[in-house]
C-alpha cells in the first residue's frame, strides 16, 4: 500500500509538484476488514481496521462466529454430561478447561479430589500448558514470517499429545478428569513417558530460543510492538502471560493455589515492557517452569485412590460458587448456580481469551497493519473460547 | 425495595424440590453408570448442605453504617458476596475500586429467575490484587429495567456488559456501545433467559441471512 518508510507519511503530500496543495495520496481514512477468513486471525475473527495509510487508527472486533451457546447447553445437561463440552472451548488447552470445571463442581459439592488425582491433574495440566504455548509459538512465529518454529513446535507437541492419547484415548478434547478426581489410573509406563518427555523437551526449548530470541528480524517485529501498561492491563481485566509481561507478578497458581500447586516450587516469570517480545519471553520461561512442576510432581505421585466419594448422580446443594484457575491464556473461571437439581441452574464461563481480546484495540493503535497480525498472535486467543 | 434485597442469594424458586425430582434424574443417570441404584437414598440428603452465613469484616461494617438496609453481606463456602440495592450500584462499585482496592473486575454476568418479581440477578465478580481477595456484588432488577454501566470504573466492563445485554436483554445506561456481541445485530431474543428454549432460534433471521430453512 505505502511505498515509503512509515515515518515519512506526511512527506508524500509534497511530492506532487504540479499542485502542491493536493495530497499525493488520498489522505482519507480507510476502513478495511481483516477476516473473518484470514489465516492470521487464528480462526474466525473479524477485525475492522480504521487506517490512515498503513497506520492503525482504531479497531473493532466482530466475534461470535463460533458461538455455540455453551452456557445454554450447560443449563440443559447434567453436571456430568456437561463435562466434555468444556473441552470444546479452549480446544488447545482442553485439560485446563476440564480441571477448572471439575474443581468448580467439586467446590459446590464440598468434596476434594484425592491427592493422587491432584498430582495426575497437575501433571496433565502442565503438559497441556506446554502444548498450548507450543501451538502459540508456532503459529505466532508463522504469522510474523518465521516458518521453521512451526515445524519444530508441532513435532515436539506431538510427544505431549501421545501421552494424552495413551492416558485417556484422546489427543485434543481429552475429557481427562471427572468430577471428584480422575476416571483413569495412569497407564503402565506413564511416569517413564513423562520423564522421557522432560529430558527430550529441555533442549528443544533452547532450540526454539536459538531460532528466535536474538534473531534480528524477530526483535524488529516484536520489540515495542503492542505495548500495554500494567495499569491498562488491569483495567482491561487482562490476565495470564499478557498481564505478567507487563510486569504484574500474578499467577493464580501462586495467588490462590488450587489442585496440588501449593506443594511445588516454581517461579512466576514476568516481563518489563509489556511488548510482544516480553510476552514471548514470559511464555518461553513459563514452559520451563511447567517442566519444573511436572518433574516435581511425577517424582512424588502419591499412592491411593483417584476418585473421591462422589454420588453417582451429582446434585450439588442449593448455592452458587465461582472458581477459577490459571489456564494457559489467563484466568479461566466458572460461576455456577445450583438449584439443588441435577443440572446447573446457570453456568457462566469467564473466558480468558474473550477478555484479553478486548485489549487488542489498545495494543494496536498507532501500529502498522502488519503489526496487527503480530499482536493478535501475541494475545494468544482461541476463538472457540472467545465465542463459546 | 430493601426487604426484597435481603432475601439471601441462592436461587429461590426450586428450593424445596430435591426430593420430588430425585427419582427421575436418578433413573436416567443410572442407565449410564450401571450400579447406581443402591446409592440413591444417600443422594437426597445432600442438598441440606452448607448455608450462607453472614459475612463480617471491616469492609462490610463500613458500608453497612453508610448504606444501612440497602446492603446485605454473606459468605457461602468461603466466598463472600454483597447483595445491594439497585440504587446503590454505581456508587458502591466505584467505592470498592477506589477505597477497597478491588481493581480487577473479573466478570459481569446475570442470572434469570422468571418467577421472581425482579427477574434478574446482575453480578460483578471482583478481585483485588493488593488484598488477594475476591468478592461478588449482586443486585436484583426487574425485566426491562436498566442498570448503570461500570465501563468508567473498569474498562473491561465494556464487552462483559455487551454480553449480558446480548444474552439477557439487560441494558446498561451510559455504556459507550450498547449492542450485541456474540449474536448477530439483527437477532431477536435473548438466549440465556429461561423462557428461551434450547432449540429456539430466530427463524426469520436465519432464513433471510443464511438462505436456509432452519439452523437446526
Amino acid at each position: 500500500m505505502s511505498i515509503h518508510n512509515s515515518d515519512s507519511v506526511n512527506e508524500v503530500s509534497h511530492l506532487d509538484l504540479e499542485a502542491p496543495d493536493r495530497p499525493y495520496l488520498d489522505s482519507n481514512e480507510l476502513i478495511i476488514n481483516m477476516g473473518p477468513q484470514h489465516p492470521a486471525t487464528h480462526g474466525v475473527l473479524r477485525v475492522i481496521l480504521k487506517l490512515d495509510g498503513e497506520r492503525v487508527l482504531g479497531t473493532e472486533c466482530v466475534i461470535g462466529y463460533l458461538h455455540r451457546g455453551v452456557e445454554k447447553i450447560a443449563e440443559n445437561r447434567t453436571y456430568t454430561m456437561f463435562n466434555p463440552y468444556v473441552d470444546r472451548m479452549d480446544y488447545v488447552a482442553a485439560v485446563s478447561n476440564g480441571l477448572g470445571y471439575c474443581e468448580a463442581v467439586e467446590k459446590l459439592l464440598n468434596v476434594e479430589a484425592p491427592p493422587r488425582a491432584q498430582y495426575i491433574r497437575v501433571i496433565l495440566t502442565e503438559l497441556n500448558r506446554m502444548a498450548s504455548h507450543q501451538l502459540w509459538l508456532g503459529t505466532h512465529a508463522l504469522d510474523i514470517g518465521a516458518m521453521t518454529p512451526l515445524f519444530y513446535t508441532f513435532r515436539d507437541r506431538e510427544e505431549i499429545l501421545k501421552i494424552f492419547e495413551k492416558y485417556c484415548g484422546a489427543r485434543l478434547t481429552t475429557h481427562a478428569f471427572r468430577i471428584g478426581g480422575c476416571q483413569y489410573e495412569t497407564y503402565a509406563g506413564f511416569e517413564k513417558d513423562v520423564k522421557n518427555f522432560l529430558t527430550f523437551f529441555a533442549p528443544k526449548i533452547d532450540e526454539y530460543e536459538a531460532l528466535l530470541t536474538t534473531n534480528r528480524i524477530w526483535l524488529e517485529r516484536t520489540k515495542n510492538v503492542g505495548v500495554i501498561s500494567a495499569a491498562d492491563a488491569i483495567a482491561l481485566g487482562v490476565t495470564g502471560p499478557v498481564l505478567r509481561a507487563s510486569g504484574v507478578k500474578w499467577d493464580l497458581r501462586k495467588a490462590q493455589p488450587y489442585a496440588a500447586y501449593a506443594k511445588f516450587d516454581f517461579e512466576i516469570p514476568t516481563g518489563e515492557n509489556g511488548d510482544t517480545y516480553d510476552r514471548y519471553l514470559v511464555r518461553m520461561a513459563e514452559m520451563r517452569q511447567s517442566m519444573r512442576i511436572v518433574e516435581q510432581a511425577v517424582n512424588a505421585i502419591p499412592e491411593g485412590p483417584i476418585m473421591a466419594k462422589v454420588p453417582k448422580v451429582i446434585k450439588p446443594p442449593v448455592g452458587e460458587i465461582y472458581h477459577s484457575i490459571e489456564a494457559p491464556k489467563g484466568e479461566l473461571g466458572y460461576f455456577i448456580v445450583s438449584d439443588g437439581s441435577t443440572q446447573p441452574y446457570r453456568l457462566r464461563v469467564r473466558p480468558p481469551s474473550f477478555v484479553n481480546l478486548q485489549a487488542l484495540d489498545v495494543m494496536v493503535r498507532g501500529l502498522l497493519v502488519a503489526d496487527v497480525v503480530a499482536v493478535i498472535g501475541t494475545i494468544d486467543i482461541v476463538l472457540g473460547e472467545v465465542d463459546r | 425495595m430493601a426487604e426484597e434485597v435481603k432475601t439471601p442469594a441462592p436461587p429461590p424458586p426450586p428450593v424445596g424440590d430435591p426430593k420430588p425430582t430425585a427419582e427421575k434424574p436418578a433413573a436416567a443417570a443410572s442407565a449410564a453408570t450401571p450400579p447406581a441404584a443402591p446409592a440413591k437414598p444417600a443422594a437426597p440428603a445432600k442438598p441440606t448442605g452448607p448455608v450462607p452465613v453472614p459475612w463480617t469484616s471491616p469492609l462490610v461494617e463500613k458500608y453497612r453504617s453508610q448504606y444501612g438496609s440497602g446492603l446485605d453481606a454473606q459468605t457461602y463456602l468461603g466466598q463472600n458476596y454483597l447483595t445491594v440495592d439497585r440504587t446503590l450500584i454505581p456508587n458502591i462499585l466505584r467505592l470498592l475500586r477506589d477505597e477497597e482496592q478491588f481493581d480487577y473486575c473479573v466478570d459481569i454476568t446475570a442470572v434469570h429467575y422468571p418467577k421472581r418479581e425482579k427477574q434478574f440477578d446482575v453480578l460483578w465478580i471482583l478481585y483485588s490484587f493488593p488484598r488477594n481477595e475476591r468478592m461478588r456484588v449482586k443486585t436484583q432488577i426487574a425485566d426491562g429495567a436498566s442498570i448503570p454501566s461500570s465501563v468508567s470504573i473498569w474498562a473491561t466492563a465494556n464487552w462483559l456488559e455487551r454480553e449480558v445485554y446480548d444474552m439477557f436483554g439487560i441494558t446498561f445506561d451510559g455504556h459507550p456501545d450498547m449492542k450485541r456481541i456474540l449474536l448477530p445485530d439483527g437477532w431477536k431474543g435473548h438466549p440465556l433467559r429461561k423462557d428461551y428454549g434450547i432449540l429456539q432460534q430466530d427463524q426469520e433471521w436465519v432464513q433471510i441471512n443464511l438462505g436456509i430453512e432452519s439452523g437446526q
